[in-house]
């Protein structure tokens, strides 16, 4: 099937097979490997994007579903010189290690402050609850989520 | 300048900047033109004759290009996967070592052992290939259950009564005498449960093969490339080490499951020569579950004999460990020399014995997991301490106290065969009971009794030993391979520094410590310092990184190396500024001659270096760039007082942690930061195995916990903000005075949270994982 979807700003459009999901498409096709696959029963969030605004795991998203949908990666929030203070507040506050979970993690923390303003730590906790980290223990990255909504 | 990035200082990391905007470099994100794709066929059964594989209607599937079975390896010549450290039985024979073909030959014998691969132009067609791989199995009777398995039905031929090594250490006579003259014997039936590692990424492996050199490229999930290529070329015999590399890029998490060499990488470079082109695989999370080697899993009847006031005078432990179906690399030493030798613990018992009986099952290989035997002896001493204050009336701090070996006492030998160096353990103590104020506890206690709460408290006060170990000492008692490390440091014409570590950073920010240690030491900024690592191609050797060695062992190198770059440069210096080299200082990146305002830079000595105009070519060779391998002296010794408060609804049986204190003596500090996150993720690891992991096989070796919905992962909303701070007494035999930080928070914590909810409950035991269901059964007498 043909699907076209926007990706970070640019629109794609690619012939791909019904049973294709929305990860390999922007893993494979579109080359955008900081979106990682670290489950196959949608439990770790290490997939984890936005689709027209909402943060979805894109293992669990046919690709035929977001034909149409305008879709951000981590590659397409902010850039190492212009940071978004989510991706700033992770590196402040020493929220990641082995760097596996991260882009998941802040493509939901992401998701998690601008829809649910204001945050608290329990609250920032049971938000990702959706999202694995085997190295930080959380600690840091409770503390980095309501750093960055103090500036977002 | 070091003030703010040197050694000491909270710098951020330099590796972040990738990995916060999605330009990491992991084994799955690397693509070769042309790659096939594999996928292993993995037995259902976990013990099984194999009668027959038939490939035709796999081969015979389109895009499928090639199916290989254990024959093919083995007509290659295709080595067994080996064990890596020769345990020696009580009556001096060797441990058994089972066949251990990377891919199945005859048998299978765990659910998820690889027997077939199935190679594909895609992977559907790879996935689709393995589904038609016809194999014909006899099943045969399995044996799972641990503490039966040494009398049940026989796995290996080389293997009666399943046992792998029947090991002891300490003196058996002086510690029966002991517990003969003690006037209490505290003692604990322990269960240290299995746990499944789970590393975020799951491993991969992309092998690559030039025809025309006959060269061979493996990238894969490796804590330790150059260990990975010495197996591959020394054992299993897929190519000379000289033409063989081994890049393990960016890794995703390891807690020691990616230190071994498994089946499929094996397969993957073998089958990329056969083919002559690049070959992909990558786990799924269930084949993770199933084949990734698991952790701790030992069954322990121990005893502890005291006097009257609380005096420790024996400890006496009878473990069985299970070793899965397969000797998995390193997994032989986990349940001795890193586990019976921990059994002191902080204090002065002065008569131990253990006896550790390691048998095969069919379960997936066990192996070292964070903390790899130091978990399992520090829950058996504090579990013990703690039951035995308990029993004799006494506070659990103050019996601590009463046996902590005290600083006077160090160099301090233990009867079960270290020598502890330094500690202060006591300082510890104090500090953490100072900030989880156990002076309020009781009145904490009061009220969640009012508000229908149990509440308890746990100490567990743990040591370890890392950096693993004087090449001599670990040889000597069956290692294969030296202990030491090597680092090269770099410097260029322009006097930027490339630091080459045979350490492999997946998570604990050696591109950061390392070079905050190289500027500090030679005055340069921090910018200017890059740190190179997991790549065979680009650094001498190196062992890798597992046990907390990377600081004190691979750090300790760079200090060497980084020590003959000054010394040389002094010589240089002395020449240019023409003095000598006893009269040359060099402090903050500037030599200068002492008692004259003469001085020249570090960057104009490395330029002079290698643009030798005024330089001594009749006594120094050109250039700036040293080697060096550091073989440590001893063991280092970290130690820590963990304390840990639970709250209970006896509703429910849900445990919530309240209060969770860690003060460890990592000796120095490089990057404080960097330590306070090792900690965390570590205190999470050990939490989870208290309250929430549990990799479980059915009576049948079916493995019930193979997926994110069955194995219980800890999640942002499981764990609780820890408090974490430090006390310092310098290591005393490395050039940095660090003790190593990777695996502390794993070892302490989960003595700490037992402690705690076994108090708040009044019990002497929950089994772990302490699950809802469990507490409540507990609370019921059941």
């Amino acid at each position: 099937m043909e699907i076209s979807l926007t990706v970070n700003g640019t629109e794609h459009t690619a012939d791909v097979p019904d049973n294709s999901l929305l990860v390999e498409i922007i893993r494979e096709r579109l080359n955008l490997t900081g979106t990682h696959v670290g489950c196959d029963t949608s439990q770790c969030g290490a997939c984890t994007i936005h689709m027209n605004g909402c943060s979805v795991k894109s293992c669990t998203v046919l690709a035929g579903q977001a034909d149409g949908a305008d879709i951000t990666t981590i590659e397409g929030i902010g850039t190492v010189d212009a940071l978004h203070p989510m991706q700033e507040a992770f590196r402040e506050n020493h929220a990641l290690q082995c760097g596996f979970c991260t882009p998941g993690m802040i493509m939901s923390a992401i998701d998690l402050v601008e829809k649910g303003k204001p945050l608290d730590e329990q609250s920032v906790r049971e938000g990702l609850e959706g999202n694995l980290c085997r190295c930080t223990g959380y600690h840091n990255i409770v503390k980095a989520v309501l750093d960055a909504q103090d500036k977002m | 300048m070091t003030s703010e990035t040197g050694i000491g200082a909270a710098v951020k990391r330099k590796e972040d900047a990738r990995f916060i905007t999605g330009a990491g470099h992991y084994t799955d994100d690397i693509n070769q033109p042309g790659q096939l794709y594999a996928v292993f066929v993995r037995s259902m059964y976990p013990r099984a004759e194999i009668r027959s594989i038939d490939v035709s209607s796999a081969l015979a599937m389109e895009d499928v290009v090639a199916v290989y079975t254990g024959a093919d390896l083995a007509a290659d010549e295709i080595g067994d996967l080996p064990c890596g450290w020769m345990v020696k039985s009580k009556d001096g024979s060797d441990m058994i070592q089972p066949p251990h073909p990377p891919i199945a030959v005859s048998l299978v014998n765990y659910v998820g052992e690889p027997y077939a691969m199935v190679v594909a132009e895609t992977l559907q067609a790879a996935r689709d290939g393995a589904e038609a791989v016809a194999a014909d199995f006899d099943e045969l009777p399995a044996v799972v259950d641990l503490g039966s398995a040494h009398g049940a039905d026989q796995i290996h031929d080389a293997a009666p009564g399943n046992q792998c090594y029947d090991w002891e250490l300490g003196d058996r006579e002086a510690t029966d005498a002991a517990f003969a003259s003690a006037d209490h014997v505290t003692s604990l039936d322990i269960v240290n449960n299995r746990l499944i590692p789970n590393a975020m990424e799951p491993r991969a492996a992309v092998g690559m093969y030039e025809a025309a050199s006959g060269n061979y490229t493996l990238y894969t999930t490796s804590q330790n490339p150059h260990l990975e290529r010495l197996v591959l070329a020394a054992f299993v015999n897929v190519a000379a080490e000289s033409k063989l590399r081994v890049v393990a890029p960016d890794v995703g998490g390891g807690f020691g499951s990616k230190i071994f060499v498994y089946a499929e990488e094996t397969a993957v470079i073998w089958a990329a020569g056969k083919l002559g082109c690049a070959i992909k695989w990558r786990a799924d999370r269930s084949e993770s579950f199933l084949a990734d080697a698991h952790g701790r899993d030992h069954l322990t009847r121990a005893e502890l004999a005291l006097k009257a006031d609380g005096t420790f005078v024996g400890l006496r432990v009878k473990t069985v460990a299970n070793m899965g179906a397969y000797l998995s690399l390193f997994a032989s030493s986990v349940p001795t020399y890193l586990y019976g030798t921990l059994l002191a613990g902080q204090y002065r018992t002065p008569a131990i014995y253990v006896e550790v009986q390691s048998v095969f099952t069919n379960t997936a290989p066990v192996d070292a997991y964070r903390g790899a035997g130091r978990p399992e002896a520090t829950y058996v001493v504090e579990r013990l301490v703690e039951t035995a204050a308990r029993e004799l009336g006494k506070d659990p701090a103050e019996i601590r106290r009463l046996n902590f070996i005290q600083p006077e006492d160090f160099p301090y030998e233990t009867p079960v065969a270290l020598t502890y160096d330094t500690g202060d353990y006591d300082a510890s103590l104090k500090k953490a009971i100072e900030l989880i104020g156990y002076d309020g506890f009781a009145d904490r206690k009061a009220s969640s009794e009012a508000a229908g709460k149990k509440r308890g408290i746990g100490f567990s006060c743990y040591i370890e030993a890392c950096g693993l170990a004087p090449s001599q000492v670990a040889l000597s008692l069956g290692a294969g391979v030296g202990l030491f490390e090597s680092a090269e440091v770099r410097v260029d014409v322009t006097g930027s520094v490339s630091v080459m570590t045979g350490c492999h950073s997946h998570g604990q920010g050696h591109e950061t410590t390392f070079a905050q240690i190289v500027s500090d030491k030679l005055g340069i900024p921090f910018d200017n310092v890059d740190v190179v690592h997991g790549d065979t191609g680009r650094s001498d050797y190196g062992l890798g990184t597992y046990g907390s060695r990377s600081l004190v062992v691979g750090g300790s190198a760079i200090v060497k190396a980084t020590d003959k770059v000054i010394a040389k440069s002094r010589k240089i210096a002395a020449h240019m500024l023409e003095s000598t080299e006893e009269n040359v200082d060099f402090e903050e990146g500037t030599f200068s001659v002492t008692d004259s305002n003469q001085s020249i830079t570090f960057p104009e000595v490395a330029f002079s270096a290698y643009v030798p105009g005024n330089y001594p070519l009749d006594e120094l060779e050109p250039g700036l760039s040293e080697k060096a391998f550091y073989d440590p002296e001893n063991f280092t010794y970290p130690a820590g007082a963990h304390i840990c408060e639970v709250e209970v609804d006896p509703e429910t049986g849900t445990v919530e942690i309240v209060n969770f204190v860690a003060v460890d003596d990592f000796g120095e500090i490089i990057n404080p930061m960097i330590v306070a996150g090792q900690v965390h993720g570590g205190l999470a690891q050990g939490i989870g195995q208290a309250l929430l992991e549990h990799g479980i096989y059915d009576e049948s070796g079916q493995l019930v916990t193979g997926s994110y919905m069955d194995y219980t992962m800890p999640r942002a909303d499981d764990m609780p903000n820890f408090v974490v701070d430090t006390t310092v007494t310098p290591c005393t035999h490395n050039p940095l005075g660090s003790k190593g930080c990777g695996e502390a928070g794993a070892i302490g914590s989960t003595a700490a949270v037992m402690n705690a909810l076994t108090d708040a409950l009044g019990v002497v035991d929950v089994p772990m994982p302490a699950s809802p269901e469990t507490v409540w059964r507990a609370m019921e007498g059941e």
